[in-house]
């Protein structure tokens, strides 16, 4: 058996360059460029100093764009956990036929492209977009509602990227639970209601916890959203990295801060691993 | 107790379950006596797992009504029915310790926290696995996770135990010991109860009385002995046991037995079940376990009624007895279990077969 071991490194071989290439190494080369040091003529000069470190902590301004990420993060997380779970459970309890056409429409916006996506939320909430057109026309209001460049209108875009995520993990996570203890609880005495709240759900938190996880992670690398849909102040540190990147070329000062968010990141995921096991994560994916 | 049993603890009256254009019970009648073990026995797709869903209020009646204790339940919810239900895959609560599990019914029926802790223990012994409430279903074996399933579902008190399938998830060995273990606790605790499976070995065991279902329709109620020995039709007899059959016309009537006319123009007597005239065409049955085989040339030739001569075309060792498989000269082939005496025949021996007339079942063809 012994010399077979090789079999799954070679079968693994493909993913593990592709992962290890694009994108071990390209985070290596930003790590070390957050070392470099920044000339006032804009040329990047190779040096090992904590300057652009130093810089981002130096005042409050770029950590509050950070903790303001992680709040959005957070909010972002709530309401998809509840928006997200509600649809989960449905497809769980459906018999309906229509199911797979249905979740089909759950992966749907996945075959638009997430910019046109983004960008269509201007003409649904925007000054002459449809919601405010409708209640105009309908003498509801006067002057149209600001619903845009806000934040409510940064977490809908994320929303609508995002849920698709939290309803296949929480999804895939009641599909594992076995029918037969919902039923078993209800013989026992439970209603409808007290058998979901001692049997189904918690049942299904690994999926949520997967779910949560997901979206969380990503929200705090999103830029599209807030760029599109958020106003001057509703950047997050990822349309600060492109700021700094694209913007003013500085890419020592935007390789520290991603070099951050990256070190957070893995601080967050590590603890939640700790409390939360992130190995259900997987546990609710083979669960199906 | 002196208190009479009552006869028709649970009733089911003219129950029907449609699923669209399938129907799965059809209109049935069944009357199910207090403390009785009653198995439901049927191939898959018979209804006997949903009459027994039915019953345990996890599927609504298209028709009919079912009553437990002279009340109609039809429209009780599920969770006031006080039902103890086993499931084929034991359904244990994952996430919760077996004391959790065991004590989930008292929970939602209030019953004080300190009765509990007695009740979960003494259920726990009355399965055989006290000490082991503080352990997770998961490092349990298959077998005591469903002895801590029916803990479950007997703490409760129930007024009827429902099982289904309970004991085809075990391995053969275990599914003997459970098999006994349910027998006896049942009659212990005296709970009516009510065993849907399609094993024919469980539902003969432990039966106080055996309900033969097909097609959502009953074939045979009564005793375990009442159905093998007196299958009422073709199905029960070829569902019970292994049994030949032989189509017939009667050609003389006696008075508890009739002589026969077999395809291949020889006689035979048997012993009818129901009335037959002369020239009826009827069907015998023949247990494969009430023929006697012998060699041929051993044979004397003056009895020569309710003998077959033949050749063993094929045979199974099965241990203490062999299966084989006799063919008559007709073609036919006959299938004998015989115990083992001197050496087993062999593939090719000439015998004979030999079967007494009140083995032979005469059944309306």
């Amino acid at each position: 058996m012994k010399e077979k071991t090789w079999k799954p490194w070679l079968l693994l071989s493909p993913s593990l360059a592709a992962v290890f290439l694009l994108l071990v190494v390209p985070v290596c080369f930003v790590i070390v460029y957050s070392f470099w040091l920044r000339a006032p003529s804009g040329q990047d000069i190779p040096a090992f100093q904590m300057g652009n470190y130093a810089k981002f902590f130096a005042d409050f301004f770029y950590p509050s764009i950070l903790l303001k990420t992680l709040r959005v993060a957070l909010e972002t997380v709530f309401f998809c956990l509840i928006m997200g779970y509600i649809p989960a459970y449905f497809f769980y309890k459906t018999e309906s036929r229509f199911k797979p056409y249905l979740m089909v429409l759950v992966m749907l916006p996945f075959w638009i492209s997430f910019i046109i996506r983004t960008l269509s939320w201007i003409n649904i909430l925007g000054d002459s977009g449809l919601i405010n057109h409708l209640l105009m026309n309908m003498g509801i209001i006067k002057s149209p509602l600001a619903m845009l460049y806000n934040e409510g209108a940064v977490i809908m875009g994320l929303l609508q990227y995002l849920l698709p995520f939290m309803i296949m993990n929480i999804y895939v996570s009641l599909d594992g639970i076995d029918k037969s203890l919902v039923e078993a609880a209800k013989s026992l005495g439970c209603t409808e209601w007290q058998a979901f709240r001692e049997v189904t759900l918690p049942l299904s938190l690994p999926g949520v916890s997967a779910g949560c996880l997901l979206v969380f992670v990503l929200t705090c690398g999103t830029y599209l959203p807030p760029m599109i849909l958020g106003g001057p102040g509703n950047g997050m540190i990822a349309n600060l990295i492109f700021k700094r990147v694209i913007g003013t070329l500085d890419w020592p000062f935007g390789s520290a801060i991603s070099t951050i968010l990256l070190l957070l990141l893995i601080l967050i995921v590590y603890t939640y691993n700790r409390y939360l096991g992130i190995n259900q994560i997987f546990k609710s994916m083979s669960n199906s | 107790m002196t208190q009479e049993k009552n006869p028709a603890f649970v009733r089911f009256q003219g129950i029907e379950k449609r699923y669209g254009k399938v129907v799965a019970v059809k209109k049935m009648d069944l009357e199910i006596p207090e403390g009785a073990l009653v198995t439901l026995l049927g191939p898959s797709g018979c209804g006997k797992t949903t009459l027994l869903r039915m019953l345990a209020g996890l599927e609504t009646p298209t028709g009919g009504d079912i009553f437990i204790k002279g009340k109609r339940i039809n429209d009780t919810p599920i969770h006031k029915r006080n039902l103890g239900m086993i499931f084929q895959n034991y359904a244990l609560f994952p996430h919760k310790s077996i004391f959790d599990n065991v004590a989930f019914g008292l929970k939602y029926r209030a019953v004080p926290k300190s009765e509990i802790k007695d009740k979960v223990e003494k259920a726990l012994e009355t399965v055989r696995l006290p000490g082991v409430g503080n352990r997770n279903p998961s490092q349990l074996s298959g077998g005591q996770q469903q002895r801590i399933a029916l803990a479950r579902a007997i703490v409760i008190e129930p007024d009827v135990l429902l099982m289904d399938e309970p004991l085809s998830a075990l391995d053969e060995n275990l599914r003997e010991d459970m098999r006994r273990e349910i027998d006896n606790l049942q009659a212990e605790l005296g709970v009516t109860t009510i065993f849907v499976t399609h094993d024919q070995r469980e539902a003969l065991s432990m039966s106080d009385k055996v309900v033969v279902m097909k097609d959502g329709l009953v074939q045979q109620e009564g005793t375990p002995e009442e159905v093998y020995n007196n299958s009422a039709n073709h199905f029960v007899a070829d569902f019970l046991g292994h049994s030949n059959f032989l189509s017939a016309v009667v050609e003389e009537k006696h008075n508890d037995v009739l002589k026969v006319r077999l395809d291949d123009k020889s006689s035979c007597l048997v012993s009818p079940v129901g009335n037959f005239e002369k020239g009826d065409k009827a069907e015998i049955v023949i247990r494969a376990q009430k023929m006697k085989l012998g060699y041929q040339d051993e044979h004397s030739p003056e009895e020569d009624m309710n003998f077959f001569h033949g050749t063993i075309v094929d045979r199974s060792y099965m241990g203490g007895e062999v299966s084989y498989f006799v063919e008559l000269p007709g073609k036919q082939v006959l299938h004998v279990i015989n115990f083992v005496k001197r050496s087993p025949y062999r593939r090719g021996d000439d015998v004979y077969v030999k079967v007494d007339p009140f083995h032979c079942r005469l059944l309306q063809s």
